[in-house]
């Protein structure tokens, strides 16, 4: 996986129908970390990872990737993204969900397989996506991460709906991927990985 | 260009497996031929002078109802979020959707459609020109199709919106479709018009994934 | 953007700011709100409220609106003199082609209006210039209005002339067409709340539209040679008497000032709405 050195937001404002969410936020994640965003709901959580995502604009400010000179890849080819959604259809088995994304992402043959075994998803990679539970679903967009190599994950309550085993699977896979030098961008209510930083949204809005 | 393929294969093969799939939309079509007689009444000389006429109109309507998921459902669960950070380009994405959509929805169209002619007092020597009309001008449908279906996504009753926006669009290509089919039928030159009917699907591939892309981007702020 | 290393995304509201009217026109906002969001409010609040540089405009709108109704006014009344009484009555059709002068002018506006919308458009996706956006859609329901005037009036002419209210006429068909793209765009902007979203869709919709105009015009005139039948609309040239031309000119100024005053009114509302809602939404931000 070809790491970034860094991920940096400086001074993002982002303005949302009209709504300033959050102003002038700016905070570097180095290479093998994670920052932990935290905040009430409305402080703008969800709005920062899609704004780091480059599915968003912001009103001011940038986001920048640490890449080296003449590396000149973009958000689109640098960040897996997570969201609230699932993105799992009910008539796609769940081995052909990670087939399309691996395909539309950019992943290699053989990482379907790894992604499923990664996940332990095996049990149920023939299983159409109607008959998943919702904590199953979840881990479906979740081995979305390892389907194509990114270096910076935007997780947005990845742990929604997943039970202790499938949380510690969670972990463990960033676990790996905090290892292998990327870097973790995760909005949660929960503490997951206990040596994140925390980025607080409620303090930045009030400050 | 495996992203692309990819994504022209899932949508095909989820429409295939949903609500039907390819049978679908020419069943609509089906129906709303098979009820014209029941309006307009069984004499043949009426109903073939009405009849290309009717095949487009039907055509443009079964197009028009499958529209609205062609960006909406995607947009819902969050797949677009995800096709987005595609190392595909936004306006590829629209098209490989737009490819899958026609191949759903219109090819049926196009295969089975001409199997109709009979129903509407058409001798059977129409049913070959009635495919290739729809073959030269269901792309314009899909394509131009595309734009207001991208402008309609997360907008409440798009379904509504599509159908404005689209509509008028659709004018020319009911205009020379029904007219090259007309003059088949009528043993004049359909060369021209359908000629013409192609020119717009070109046109609408010039334009259309620039413009629907540019909606997507625009909605999904 | 993102300068020599590495790829970044880089933002900022100078255009915003560029001109000097901006700090003045909020001059007054500042000391009504809260001090955490008057460090920048120019920024923030530039992007809230979403207009460049209305403070001028609104000074030049509410000057020129009088000026524009009362012209339109002035020149109406001359017009229907010259219209009912100077001009003569055709010497085929009577007194009925005297609805030629609210017609033709009406028809004029029907697609004037629409450039307009085309252009406005084209400037507000090109600039990014909110005040764009905002005549843009200012001129949807007035250029609607005269396509719909355009289409009874010539539907009136047509009974007395063809005998019937409705003929399949190239021209009329090709101007009802043009009256469902006005309603596919006034649609947009009901259909999408939030203004710039709205104005961006719209926009591109409006694009779309102006490259399908000649496409549709001219697969209209096709058709209806292929259903030939139906007389063409006369087509008064050049040759026109004086005596009827002046009146003509004379309408089609006065629908024309009518038209930039209603389009001027329109903008103002408009614009005052949207302060209204960035006065709200920036209350809403102060309440604990």
């Amino acid at each position: 996986m070809k790491t970034v050195s860094s991920l940096t937001a400086d001074r993002l404002t982002v303005i949302r129908g009209g709504r300033l969410v959050f102003r002038d936020i700016s905070w570097t994640a180095e290479s093998g970390s994670v920052l932990a965003v935290h905040g009430r709901n409305g402080a703008g959580k969800s709005t920062l990872l899609r704004c780091v995502a480059g599915l968003l604009e912001p009103a001011s400010g940038r986001v920048h990737f640490g890449l080296p000179r003449g590396d000149e890849r973009e958000a689109s080819a640098l960040v897996h993204y997570v969201g609230h959604h699932d993105a799992v259809k009910a008539a796609l088995s769940v081995r052909e969900t990670l087939q399309a994304w691996r395909r539309v992402l950019g992943g290699s043959a053989q990482q379907v397989d790894m992604a499923l075994a990664k996940w332990q998803l095996l049990p149920i990679a023939e299983l159409p996506g109607q008959y998943l539970s919702a904590g199953q679903r979840r881990r479906v967009a979740l081995a979305r991460l390892s389907v194509a190599d990114r270096p910076v994950w935007l997780l947005d309550e990845p742990s929604a709906a997943l039970d202790q085993a499938a949380r510690a699977i969670l972990l463990d896979n960033g676990e790996a991927h905090l290892r292998a030098g990327g870097i973790i961008l995760a909005a949660s209510h929960e503490p997951l990985w206990p040596q994140a930083r925390v980025l607080d949204l409620s303090l930045q809005a009030a400050a | 260009m495996r992203a692309f393929w990819g994504l022209v294969w899932r949508d095909t093969v989820l429409a295939a497996r949903i609500g039907g799939g390819f049978g679908l939309g020419f069943g609509f079509f089906a129906l709303v031929i098979a009820l014209v007689p029941l309006g307009v009444g069984p004499d043949p000389e009426t109903l073939r002078q009405a009849a290309p006429g009717l095949l487009w109109l039907a055509a443009i309507l079964s197009v028009l109802i499958s529209l609205d998921r062609l960006f909406q459902a995607d947009f819902e669960d969050g797949t677009l979020d995800i096709l987005r950070l595609s190392p595909m380009p936004l306006e590829l994405m629209v098209l490989a959707k737009v490819l899958a959509h026609w191949l759903t929805a219109c090819l049926p169209l196009v295969l089975a459609g001409p199997l109709l002619c009979p129903i509407l007092g058409l001798p059977v020597e129409a049913m070959v020109p009635t495919g290739l009309t729809l073959l030269a001008g269901t792309p314009a449908l899909s394509l131009i199709g595309a734009i207001g279906a991208a402008l309609s996504v997360g907008v409440r009753r798009g379904g509504l919106l599509i159908a404005a926006i689209c509509l008028p669009l659709f004018a020319p290509t009911l205009i020379f479709g029904a007219g090259a089919l007309k003059a088949a039928v009528d043993g004049t030159e359909m060369l021209t018009p359908l000629v013409l009917l192609a020119a717009q699907s070109l046109f609408a591939l010039a334009i259309a994934p620039w413009a629907a892309a540019g909606a997507l981007r625009v909605n999904m702020t | 953007m993102g300068g020599g290393r590495g790829t970044a995304r880089q933002y900022d509201l100078t255009p915003h700011l560029a001109s000097g009217q901006f700090p003045h026109r909020f001059g007054c906002v500042f000391k009504k709100v809260d001090q955490r969001i008057v460090t920048h409010a120019p920024t923030v609040l530039g992007q809230l409220h979403g207009l460049a540089n209305p403070h001028r405009f609104m000074g030049f709108a509410s000057a020129a609106t009088p000026w524009c109704m009362a012209l339109a006014g002035t020149l109406l009344i001359a017009g229907l003199y010259g219209a009912l009484f100077a001009a003569p009555a055709d010497y085929q059709q009577g007194d009925s082609a005297r609805i030629m002068y609210v017609h033709v002018p009406a028809a004029w506006l029907a697609m004037a209006g629409y450039s307009g919308i085309v252009i406005a458009s084209a400037i507000g996706l090109i600039f990014k210039h909110p005040l764009a956006d905002t005549a843009a859609k200012s001129m949807a329901l007035p250029g609607a209005v005269f396509t719909a005037l355009a289409l009874i009036t010539g539907s009136l002419w047509g009974k007395p002339t063809w005998g019937t209210f409705w003929v399949w006429d190239a021209r009329l068909t090709s101007v009802l067409v043009l009256l469902f793209l006005y309603v596919g765009y006034m649609a947009i902007w009901e259909a999408i709340e939030e203004p710039t979203r709205a104005a961006r869709a719209a926009a591109i919709l409006a694009l779309v539209g102006a490259v399908n105009v000649p496409i549709i015009h001219y697969s209209v005139e096709w058709w209806s040679t292929l259903h030939q039948g139906t007389s063409v609309l006369r087509k008064d040239g050049p040759s026109m008497p004086w005596s009827m031309l002046w009146p003509l000119l004379s309408m089609a100024f006065a629908y024309q000032a009518l038209f930039a005053g209603i389009v001027l009114v329109r903008m103002r509302s408009e614009i005052l709405e949207r302060r209204l809602r960035t006065r709200r939404l920036s209350l809403g931000e102060e309440a604990p």
